[in-house]
């Protein structure tokens, strides 16, 4: 074999990996644990990690619209506890009905979202400050609103956290619909195709007619809008909403979407790719659990797993230059 | 006196261009020596040689009357080469001191010796005569000085050669006299001097020698005192074969129409009209504003006042969709930085224009986009292995047939090619050539801008030449003659002189 050809197939080898790598490393991942060990592979374990997954899950869709356009979404952690705040205090502090609640939690998150894109539009700021002035307000209205204090959700939104049946957490459905969701904005729908052509090239998609400004203030409601729904979940599973529920979960959730693919320079992502990277964060917390490892390293595993992640990002680029 | 430099049958290729095709120029200490040529002659790849940018495929290079290889900037610095590009290499937050002892300043135990530093950039300073405060931070200079900045510090690298790649394109009259001053003082302090300039009156004005580049070849060496027109000969003297096979089809009513086009410091009163059917030409130097006029047209950029008329109706300013709805289409200059989404694949470049006519109730149609790729990437013969192709990795010509191709699915009435053949192989230009016959056979309009001389006479119908964001003058495709055209594009910044 000549090293053309040796050359030939290690790249498509190697693109075959970079496609799929984040599915096969969950596949690994799960055959690791399952061997080494038992309590790994029952229904009852499996269900966990998928309850735990979801909340990171559906905070990482919201974070890929906005990697996809080349942006980034620190504020998503703290706009989820905040909308989740919004609701109960609306709710149970107000004796407000429990769908409208819901809904205005949702408007509260998605106005989130559009304040993060007209800052970055309008005003110019880098999507970095502007969300990270968000999360500052949206966590300090939190606090503001709920005193500091957890409080109850209504009944009928806290079953969003139950199991019908034996085996249909509801978060995962939640999840799940998301996921979807998010696979037809993207795949599907003006918006999303227009995601794509301004995180790959935004004078491009300029000059071809597609509204940056208008598609960008989208794109970020859409994270707003989805920090909200993980919110809910969130606090259904506890039966209060909590303002410091969430703290850090932002960094998860841009773990996640890298971790399944997508390129912070933007242009690249999907939906399942992003679900992927939420399972390998959620198998790898519970599998390290289950072996005992100590919460230290558990910290150091998940940052050296995010780090390959990204180096393989890095290469994958590097390659296709 | 024997040369400092000499080189002798200098060739570079790049992909599908012979960029340098056997130029020999030779330099001696104490002269201005003016390189002319017209855009993409080959002046930037020789320079860029000489500095260490590029390196030849053949050809030698003597410094000394020794053959070296320049292979990297650290090299050409050693020869004491010094190159001042338009674009200047300062670092606008630090000081004048800094930027003059970038990396090599004074230090003390380890620490920055300010008092030293300031001290040896005064001398620097003092010695290509521009007074200037040391502690500035250089942003807050005028580009004239951030010239001098770089002239100093080329200097203080012991520089005997100093090349200036066009240096007066952006100063004013009274600045391009005090620049000319420095340039004389170093020539006799015995630097030799390499002068790159369009402006043909300041060749008798500070140069000694003309070496004159065309179409990658050094064609003449001719002191400088050579009339201006006999320069303008040989810059452009060559004749126009049969690779560009312009079909003229007959003209039909103004499908747009400029009027009075103005932004303050760009361009000024531009008007013109492009009919159905016709080609035209929008000529002139790299500079003179005919790019920042087609955005404006397009709606990417504002201007501050005048009107664009498309079919009779007039289109909102600065308004991409606007002036897309009204069936315009814009082929950008910069391909791979406006034109395309390079890690996009092949299908969603196509579908760029069409994603939104594509999409019923904010769903797009991806299925119909498919097709419609599939079909039009059939028509343009773009060479590529499917739909699913990375555009980055297909080459310059098939590129340039998908950023085109994307406007034909959107069916663009009048469309404006901005340098529409630039860095593509002769192949695929005479593709894009019947592209445009095709297009005007079909009575759509196209605006041509293109610095590339023989495209602009061989493909247009009319030709409009703009200098110094005017218009210069208008020439039918009878009267358009590369003297003519140079003549208009040069000699109207004569008169602003």
């Amino acid at each position: 074999m000549t090293t053309g050809t040796l050359r030939l197939r290690l790249r498509r080898g190697s693109t075959l990996l970079s496609e799929n790598g984040s599915l096969i490393g969950l596949v690994v991942l799960v055959v690791a644990l399952t061997l080494l060990s038992g309590d790994f592979l029952t229904v009852t374990n499996l269900l966990n990690v998928g309850v735990q997954a979801a909340v990171t899950a559906i905070l990482a869709f919201a974070a890929t619209y906005v990697i996809i356009t080349a942006g980034i979404d620190l504020s998503v952690g703290a706009v989820a506890a905040l909308s989740a705040v919004v609701l109960a205090w609306t709710a149970t502090s107000h004796g407000v009905p429990w769908p409208l609640a819901t809904v205005i939690a949702l408007v509260v998150g998605i106005a989130c979202g559009l304040a993060n894109g007209a800052l970055i539009t309008y005003g110019k700021l880098p999507p970095f400050i502007a969300t990270l002035a968000m999360q500052g307000v949206a966590r300090g209205l939190g606090l503001v609103i709920s005193q500091g204090s957890p409080i109850p959700l209504p009944d009928a939104v806290s079953h969003l956290g139950d199991t019908i049946g034996s085996y249909l957490p509801v978060p995962v459905i939640v999840m799940v619909v998301m996921g979807v969701i998010t696979a037809v904005v993207l795949n599907r729908t003006y918006p999303g195709r227009a995601m794509y052509a301004i995180g790959g090239n935004e004078e491009a998609a300029r000059l071809s007619g597609i509204k940056v400004t208008r598609q960008k203030l989208i794109t970020y409601a859409l994270a707003g809008g989805f920090a909200a729904v993980a919110g809910i979940v969130l606090a259904s599973r506890l039966a209060s909403a909590q303002p410091q529920a969430a703290l850090g979960y932002e960094l998860d959730a841009i773990a996640a979407v890298v971790i399944g693919g997508a390129s912070l320079s933007g242009g690249k992502g999907k939906a399942l790719g992003t679900l992927v990277g939420a399972l390998i964060l959620a198998v790898l917390r519970n599998g390290l659990n289950l072996l005992s490892v100590s919460a230290f390293w558990q910290q150091v595993v998940i940052g050296v797993v995010i780090a390959l992640a990204v180096l393989l990002d890095t290469l994958r680029r590097r390659q296709a230059n | 006196m024997t040369e400092i430099l000499r080189v002798r049958g200098l060739r570079k290729r790049f992909p599908g261009v012979m960029a340098l095709d056997g130029v020999d120029f030779d330099l001696r200490p104490g002269e201005v020596h003016v390189l002319l040529g017209e855009n993409g002659a080959g002046k930037s790849t020789l320079i860029k040689m000489l500095s260490g940018a590029y390196h030849p495929d053949e050809g030698t290079i003597l410094v000394d009357g020794e053959e070296t290889s320049i292979r990297t900037a650290e090299d050409a610095q050693r020869l004491g080469i010094a190159t001042i590009y338009q674009e200047f290499n300062l670092v606008p937050q630090l000081t004048v001191a800094e930027n003059l002892l970038l990396g090599r300043q004074p230090r003390r135990f380890g620490l920055l010796d300010k008092k030293k530093m300031y001290g040896q950039a005064q001398e620097l300073l003092d010695r290509v005569g521009v007074r200037v405060d040391p502690r500035r931070p250089v942003h807050t200079l005028g580009i004239a000085r951030m010239q001098m900045i770089e002239i100093a510090k080329a200097l203080s690298l012991d520089a005997r050669v100093l090349i200036m790649d066009e240096p007066t394109a952006v100063l004013t009259t009274t600045e391009v006299e005090q620049l000319f001053e420095i340039v004389r003082q170093l020539r006799d302090q015995g630097v030799a001097i390499v002068f790159i300039t369009h402006h043909l009156e300041e060749i008798a004005a500070i140069g000694d020698r003309v070496t004159v580049l065309r179409d990658g070849m050094s064609v003449a060496e001719v002191p400088a005192g050579t009339p201006e027109d006999e320069l303008v000969r040989l810059m452009v003297g060559r004749s126009i074969d049969q690779q560009y096979p312009r079909e003229r089809s007959d003209a039909g009513p103004p499908l747009l129409e400029v009027r009075n086009l103005t932004r303050a410091g760009v361009f000024e009163d531009i008007s013109f009209d492009v009919r159905a059917g016709e080609v035209v030409g929008l000529a002139g130097l790299v500079g003179a504003g005919r790019t920042e006029v087609a955005r404006a047209i397009f709606g990417a950029d504002a201007y501050d006042s005048g009107e664009v008329l498309v079919d009779g109706r007039p289109i909102p300013r600065g308004k991409v969709g606007a002036a897309m709805e009204a069936g315009l289409g814009l082929v950008p200059e910069d391909r791979k930085g406006q034109g395309l989404v390079l890690g996009a694949d092949v299908r969603e470049n196509l579908g760029l224009v069409t994603l939104h006519r594509a999409s019923r109730g904010g769903f797009v149609d991806r299925a119909a986009q498919d097709r419609a790729a599939a079909t039009m990437a059939g028509q343009l013969n773009v060479r590529m292995s499917g739909l699913g192709q990375e555009v980055r990795t297909l080459s310059g010509g098939n590129q340039q047939k998908i950023v085109i191709g994307k406007w034909l699915l959107a069916e663009a009435n009048v469309l404006i090619l901005d340098e529409p053949t630039r860095g593509i192989d002769v192949g695929a230009k005479v593709e894009i050539y019947q592209l445009i016959n095709s297009l005007t056979a079909a009575g759509r309009a196209v605006l041509m801008i293109s610095s590339d001389l023989p495209e602009v006479l061989g493909m247009s119908d009319r030709v409009i030449v703009m200098a110094r964001g005017r218009l210069a003058g208008e020439l039918s495709a009878g009267e358009a003659t590369q003297d003519a055209v140079m003549a208009l594009a040069v000699g109207e910044m004569e008169e602003a002189r």
